[in-house]
């Protein structure tokens, strides 16, 4: 027994599943009608929903992130990104009042994310190929990346009244739960596919643990430090399509602000070391929630958005104080302190 | 210098690391207006005793006097206090600070809470003067030579206080005018009795600039010698721990085999590999070398001497600028490490912590990784195969772990290794180069090592093997190529392969073609 709590405490899912479950019932508790869903229109609302929803745009940059982070670098441009491929779709299917489009939208949808690509790219080769190192490569994105959006739509905020656009971040006719939930479902069941199929995984924690001696090894760590900084651009293009979608317009200045930070953050609840190595992408995506849950129960429970950053913090402060390994030490002491006098009784008993 | 007061005296200094001896009864002394070479391999124990006469490590017994006053340095700066610098290998000055602010940096000169520029900016010039170093002290210290930059770190060493100087391998940066240039500003100091404490790994220098030598072995004094009642052949044989006169009997049980061996070398046709005045420019002076296949070829040298950069630019880690490589009698370009593991090529590098091992991955992770890089990133291993090779290694080379799922960095330094030799022997390479492959390694996992050196030769694997230990390279090798200065010099075998000839060639005694 007491083994198999330490094998469950070991798991690298276990704490953030814990905070996740902790969020929970303090919003069950403090949140009204928290765990209650509706079912109007053929749509599913309630606030379980509404979270998962608006988390979605930040599970898929944690997606990125988490790869990034594994092999020991940052991608500080994914929120630029974002509002870049978020300001392309937008201008490519133009705001025309009647609902027309002026490009078609899969064509808008095909050109946003191959930009967010090349922007990924830009990432790799700059981190890759010429080893700047990754925050100070990927910052100079971080702020041009607002640039090239405003140069995008002009400096205006372009809102798109075509129907199916608004179907990336809210729903789809004919399919009951949000449509993002669906994009980041795919995109994460892809990359599991693909870790697990090729050597992929095993490549990036290599790299992250031990560039030079993965270089010794025969990997290309050029090649692979190239890949998952484009796959972070990606990443962010999607999500910026969700994000836009979800107001209908694109704000060049203010579509993913500051996600980046939300997807750090997600990505180290997760338990990801910063210094690269081990990596777990479902206690990303189990962080991003977490992030999520945060903002929305503190506005649930009537914190004004001013206020908001600094609870936030202080949330954060108390979840690295659980995850930390001191802490979890001691914790772990006093269980087996627990465990032990526990058999002892036992053994008395018998 | 015999005549001179000693300055510095270090009586049984014994410091330990957890589970090392570092320095066992060391004694050591430094006369004033002398250079003092300290010689001994790595792990002498060299750099433990810098850093106990500066005050960086405490010692654990002994004592030291500076000019009969027992002193006990606890820091840097107490050490300093006491007239004791240091000047470090890589040189610890801001390149983008102006050589005055570098040299005064921590101990402004000030008038009232104002920094009296002026006052530094002279006091640097005269500082510098003093070497018979005349620049623009208000430049930054980047735009200067690194010889320059070395010759301010001095200055400065001296300025804040001048009893002794400690170089650490001050010249492994600089070309030979510069060494020249150094030399004559030690050997003024030397005349202003200065003592000097000098550390290199070029024979030569040591032969060229210093008075006498202290040898350390495996953390023991070997012994305090005249640099010119010592011959540099005794030099070698003392760091390296033979008796050169012992060795004149040395057995030439296995000269039999290994007069077969040079005949067939020169038939070039079995080479696996062949190089073609092979170089690179910095790291290794182009040379010729053909491995046949199931052949063990030794490198023997000095550190420092172009060992290992030979092997890295064998493997593709440094490019080669000059030079054709042959594989199989066919020209191929190595450019990279995956490039070689496909020629069928493997590496174990020297630094197994930089190098080798991925710490955080599992015993079985480090075992197919090559194989998998090799394969591709497509073609993954399945996690079937993963644990029968891991499975496979582990009992072949007897990995002492708790599981193919142990993490590497909780084995000991000799697992570690075995675990790297797997992960290159799970590729079946043909030609494995091993750099320095039983340091820090127990006897026995030592012994073994080189038991499968042979084994593998015999199933006709071409071998390089590189180490420091004579003794290993003669019970292991075919042929051994010798290094000294970063070029390769000769090439032994057969008759000559014993540990005198070799020594003698490393030391520059005896030329062979």
């Amino acid at each position: 027994m007491h083994d198999r709590l330490k094998l469950i405490t070991k798991s690298k899912l276990f704490w953030p599943l814990m905070i996740l479950v902790l969020m929970i019932i303090f919003n069950i508790i403090f949140v009204d009608d928290f765990l209650s869903i509706e079912f109007k229109d053929g749509h599913l609302f309630g606030r379980i929903i509404d979270i998962i929803n608006r988390a979605a745009p930040l599970m898929l940059l944690a997606m990125g992130m988490t790869l990034v982070i594994a092999t020991g670098g940052v991608d500080l441009s994914v929120g630029s990104t974002a509002a870049i491929s978020g300001a392309l779709v937008c201008s490519l299917i133009g705001g025309n009042f009647d609902g027309t489009v002026q490009n078609p939208f899969i064509i808008a949808i095909i050109a946003a994310l191959f930009v967010s690509i090349l922007a990924g790219a830009w990432n790799g080769f700059l981190v890759g190929k010429l080893g700047i190192q990754p925050v100070v490569a990927t910052l100079i994105l971080y702020v041009a990346g607002r640039g090239i959006a405003q140069l995008i739509t002009g400096g205006q905020i372009i809102t798109v009244y075509y129907k199916p656009y608004a179907y990336l971040g809210g729903f789809a006719p004919g399919i009951p739960i949000p449509f993002s939930i669906i994009i980041a479902a795919v995109v994460l069941v892809i990359v599991l596919l693909a870790l697990k199929k090729t050597a992929l995984g095993l490549f990036i924690e290599s790299v992250g643990v031990n560039s030079v001696a993965s270089r010794f090894t025969g990997i290309s760590v050029v090649k692979i430090k190239f890949l998952v900084y484009a796959f972070s651009g990606l990443c962010a293009g999607i999500a910026g399509l969700i994000i836009s979608s979800m107001i209908r317009a694109a704000d060049a200045n203010n579509a993913g602000l500051m996600s980046e930070m939300d997807a750090i953050l997600a990505v180290a609840i997760g338990g990801t070391s910063m210094a690269g190595g081990r990596f777990s992408l479902g206690a990303s995506m189990i962080g991003a929630l977490i992030v999520q849950s945060i903002t929305t129960t503190l506005y649930a429970v009537g914190v004004s958005a001013q206020v908001l950053p600094l609870i936030k913090a202080i949330v954060v402060i108390a979840i690295c104080f659980v995850q930390s390994e001191e802490l979890r030490h001691k914790l772990s002491g006093i269980f087996s302190k627990i465990g032990g006098a526990r058999n002892e009784k036992a053994t008395v008993k018998l | 210098m015999a005549g001179n007061e000693p300055i510095l005296r270090a009586v049984g200094i014994s410091k330990s690391f957890p589970g090392v001896k570092a320095l066992h009864d060391v004694n050591f002394t430094l006369c004033a207006g002398e250079v003092h070479c300290l010689m001994g391999e790595n792990g002498a124990g060299k750099s433990t005793l810098i850093k106990v006469l500066t005050g960086v490590e405490k010692i654990d017994h002994g004592e030291i006097y500076l000019e009969g006053k027992s002193i006990l340095p606890k820091t840097p700066l107490e050490a300093q206090a006491f007239g004791i610098s240091t000047v470090y290998q890589e040189i610890n000055l801001c390149p983008n600070l102006s050589v005055a602010e570098n040299m005064f940096i921590g101990r402004e000169p000030v008038s009232g809470c104002v920094i009296n520029w002026k006052e530094i900016n002279k006091r640097a010039q005269a500082a510098l003067s003093k070497l018979n170093v005349k620049i623009d002290v208000t430049q930054s210290l980047d735009t200067y030579s690194v010889a320059i930059q070395q010759m301010v770190a001095i200055a400065r060493a001296l300025d804040v206080s001048s009893k002794i100087l400690i170089l650490d391998e001050p010249t492994s940066s600089l070309d030979r005018d510069e060494i020249d240039k150094l030399f004559e500003v030690l050997r003024r100091l030397k005349e202003d009795g200065i003592g000097i404490i000098f550390i290199t790994h070029f024979l030569d220098q040591v032969y060229e600039i210093s008075d006498r030598i202290t040898v350390l072995r495996n953390g023991e004094l070997v012994g305090e010698y005249e640099t010119s009642e010592l011959p540099k052949v005794q030099l070698i044989a003392k760091m390296i721990g033979k008796e050169f006169d012992v060795l004149t009997s040395f057995n030439k049980g296995n000269a039999a085999s290994a007069k077969g061996c040079e005949e067939d070398s020169l038939c070039n046709d079995a080479a696996f590999i062949k190089a073609a005045g092979l170089g690179r420019q910095g790291g290794i002076s182009p040379f010729d070398l053909s491995v046949r296949k199931g052949e063990v070829l030794g490198f023997a040298g000095l550190l420092g001497s172009g060992r290992t950069e030979t092997a890295r630019v064998l493997f593709g880690v440094d490019k080669a600028d000059k030079g054709e490589l042959y594989i199989k009698n066919k020209r191929s370009a190595v450019a990279s490490p995956m490039n070689a593991i496909k020629n069928g090529m493997a590496f174990c590098p020297e630094d197994r912590k930089r190098e080798g091992i991925m710490g955080d991955l599992t015993v079985k992770e480090n075992i197919i990784i090559a194989l998998q890089a090799k394969r591709g990133m497509g073609r993954c291993i399945s996690a079937k195969e993963r644990e029968k090779l891991a499975d496979k290694f582990i009992e072949l080379l007897s990995i002492k772990t708790s599981g193919p799922d142990q993490l590497v960095k909780n084995l000991s330094g000799g697992n570690q290794q075995k675990v790297i030799l797997a992960r290159w022997l799970a590729t079946d390479p043909e030609l494995l180069i091993l750099d320095e492959p039983t340091r820090g390694i127990d006897v026995g996992t030592k012994t073994e090592i080189q038991k499968l050196v042979v084994r593998l030769a015999e199933e006709e694997m071409a071998v390089i093997f590189i180490s420091s230990e004579l003794d290993e390279e003669l019970r292991t090798c075919d042929r051994i190529a010798v290094f000294r200065d970063r070029q390769k010099i000769a090439e032994i075998s057969g008759e000559d392969l014993n540990q005198n000839c070799i020594m003698q060639t490393i030391a520059g005694g005896q030329k062979h073609a």
